[in-house]
């Protein structure tokens, strides 16, 4: 090929790539922007600072701070136990735990209802403990989990392989047990990797809409996260409110990309 | 702190890493596992520092059976081929893990490990990051690392073997200067028999799994006990059922009753050694290894026909090598490097 031709077909890619992205991504996200600050800073402002915007804000966060964690310390010891420990069935494993990928939100959201709903598996016995699962907290929180689960396995099983096991070995060697080599050793090493799909799995966890809304009911002020926040405002043909919350969850998973960003690049300095 | 492994066998689904593998190595020596890819000398050193396990056998480090502690209780020191440096911790803090470890209060550790750092002459590296590093300073660094904690025995799988040739022959002295200063028990796997009779005072020789010969380097060079050995520790020619070193060829242009016709084929100057290949009249290739001086007494030139006469020819009864021809390639040399048959385990 010619570096005539090269030139010519990279600056046809770089048009196509970027205008893709442009069209598809930025002008739809560009234009909320526009929208929501259309009339000034008031309008939006009032409707998040109103008691169920704030509240759906609270929700949310909840949502983050316990689906999150749990995810994170599941999908590395999974991610673990499927690199390092190879135990029989890890195959089926590592495919089961791609499901939430594959299967559709609100396909998530009624099996919970099969599990906790009424007539339910496990409603019985949560009634007589006095759990309530559906429509409240527990059933989104459960829904959130769910449906965020795969990220840090996924993301974290490729930096295992890369790092290999000879750096482990070495701290046994030096007399760290095994506890002492994930510390030091392995999850320092693959701390990348868990923070991407820690950051995924938040603005996943974030975002989610439709398995929280088919078990949370979607009551306002009580069972609404700021996605279910966003529809109801929509449909009250409150555009200002909607527009306003929409930006506040964009901020929201942004802060969480850049945060991520700064943390790396201190490291790489 | 001697060692000593009895009956060591490993296998790893088809593959028989070791087999019935029995070695015993003096305290204070410096010992060579020295044998091709896939002859188990990775294995048996990761068996005595508890990396992998036994399948039947024992490993006993100083009269105590250790096969039954894990590796961070065997107080061993072992250097991987790739390093294996913490890639996140500072100089500092890699050669400092063990005694970390070992919770040593600071100012201890810091001590201790200036003073390993200018043992492995790295001393104003300290706070640089492996990847800052060249290879042979990565090296020297993890034997730092390995010999921070006092450890019984040094175990180094191919230290070397990643390095270039300049760096290797450096470290090699170095090493050996060091086990001079040290006497810690040290064992060395290496495929390079060259590297094993420069550095160690004794040698094991492995091939398919199994002890092939142990002995000082001029034991197995002057009295091998079988072919693989004799090919393995040095080149040799095949003539009939004799084997003989390439050096003990005597090239003469008159014919007598020892000497055979053979054709020159190629002259190869390896500076101040000279390879001259020949083929005889049988078409067996053979080679002979002349200095300077002796090649220019006899004027050789390619195609010129001139006679061989092979001194200190020695055979071995019963097993005959399934290659005829005067190949120096040991047998056995097939099957992935050791190294990473075992991490599949």
């Amino acid at each position: 090929m010619s570096a005539h031709s090269g030139n010519g077909s990279r600056w046809g890619l770089r048009f196509l790539g970027l205008g893709y992205v442009f069209v598809l991504l930025l002008l739809p996200l560009g234009l909320i922007f526009y929208k929501t600050f259309e009339h000034g800073l008031a309008p939006p402002i009032d409707a998040i600072t109103s008691p169920d915007g704030l509240h759906a804000l609270k929700l949310t966060l909840i949502m983050v701070a316990i689906a999150v964690p749990l995810n994170t310390v599941f999908g590395v010891g999974c991610a673990l136990l499927l690199v390092r420990h190879r135990v029989r069935g890890s195959g089926i494993i590592d495919a089961i735990i791609n499901l939430p990928f594959a299967i559709s939100p609100i396909v998530i959201g009624l099996s919970l209802f099969l599990l906790y709903g009424t007539k339910g598996w496990f409603e019985p016995a949560l009634a007589e403990a006095g759990i309530k699962v559906l429509f409240s907290v527990p059933g989104m929180v459960l829904a959130s989990i769910f449906v965020s689960l795969p990220f840090v396995v996924r993301e974290t099983v490729p930096v295992l392989q890369e790092i290999g096991t000879e750096q482990e070995q070495a701290a046994s060697t030096l007399g760290a047990n095994a506890w002492q080599t994930f510390w030091r050793v392995t999850l320092p090493a693959i701390r990348w990797g868990v923070a991407y799909g820690v950051v995924l799995t938040t603005a996943r966890v974030l975002g989610e809409f439709g398995a929280v809304s088919v078990v949370s009911g979607s009551i306002s002020g009580q069972t609404q996260t700021l996605p279910l926040f966003v529809e109801k405002q929509y449909e009250n043909f409150n555009l200002p409110g909607a527009f306003g919350a929409s930006v506040l969850l964009a901020l929201l998973a942004l802060t969480t990309l850049l945060a991520m960003n700064v943390l790396k690049r201190k490291e790489d300095a | 702190m001697g060692i000593t492994v009895e009956g060591a066998s490993k296998r790893f689904g088809d593959f028989q890493a070791l087999n019935d593998v029995s070695i015993e190595v003096p305290n204070g020596s410096l010992t060579a596992l020295l044998g091709p890819s896939g002859s188990g000398k990775s294995t048996l050193l990761r068996a005595i520092a508890g990396l992998e396990t036994l399948d039947a056998g024992r490993v006993m480090i100083d009269d105590e059976d250790v096969s039954k502690k894990p590796t961070q209780k065997r107080e061993v020191g072992f250097v991987f081929q790739h390093y294996a440096a913490f890639k996140h911790m500072t100089v500092f803090e890699n050669v400092g893990f063990g005694l970390k470890i070992r919770k040593w209060d600071k100012a201890k550790i810091s001590d201790r490990v200036h003073e390993l750092l200018r043992l492995v002459q790295l001393d104003g590296l300290a706070a640089r990051y492996p990847s800052q590093l060249s290879g042979g300073q990565r090296q020297r660094m993890a034997l730092a690392r390995a010999l921070a904690v006092e450890p019984q025995v040094l175990l180094l799988d191919e230290p070397f073997g990643a390095l270039d040739a300049k760096v290797r022959k450096d470290l090699r002295t170095w090493l050996r200067n060091l086990h001079e200063e040290m006497h810690v028990t040290t064992i060395f796997v290496t495929h390079d028999q060259e590297e094993a009779m420069d550095v160690a005072g004794q040698l094991v020789v492995m091939n398919e799994g199994r002890v092939e010969q142990s002995g000082s380097a001029d034991d197995l060079y002057d009295h091998p006990a079988n072919e693989f050995v004799m090919s393995f520790v040095g080149e040799v020619n095949r003539l009939g059922d004799g084997f003989v070193r390439p050096h003990d060829m005597d090239v003469v242009l008159d014919p007598d009753e020892n000497t055979e016709e053979a054709m020159v084929q190629r002259i190869v100057a390896l500076g101040f050694e000279i390879r001259v290949e020949f083929v005889l009249a049988d078409g067996t290739e053979v080679w002979a290894q002349l200095t300077r001086a002796e090649l220019q007494k006899l004027e050789l030139r390619e195609g010129q026909i001139v006679y061989l006469r092979p001194g200190k020819t020695k055979s071995f009864s019963g097993d005959s090598p399934p290659n005829g021809s005067g190949a120096s390639t040991p047998r056995g040399s097939q099957g992935g490097d050791d190294a990473e048959v075992s991490a599949a385990a």
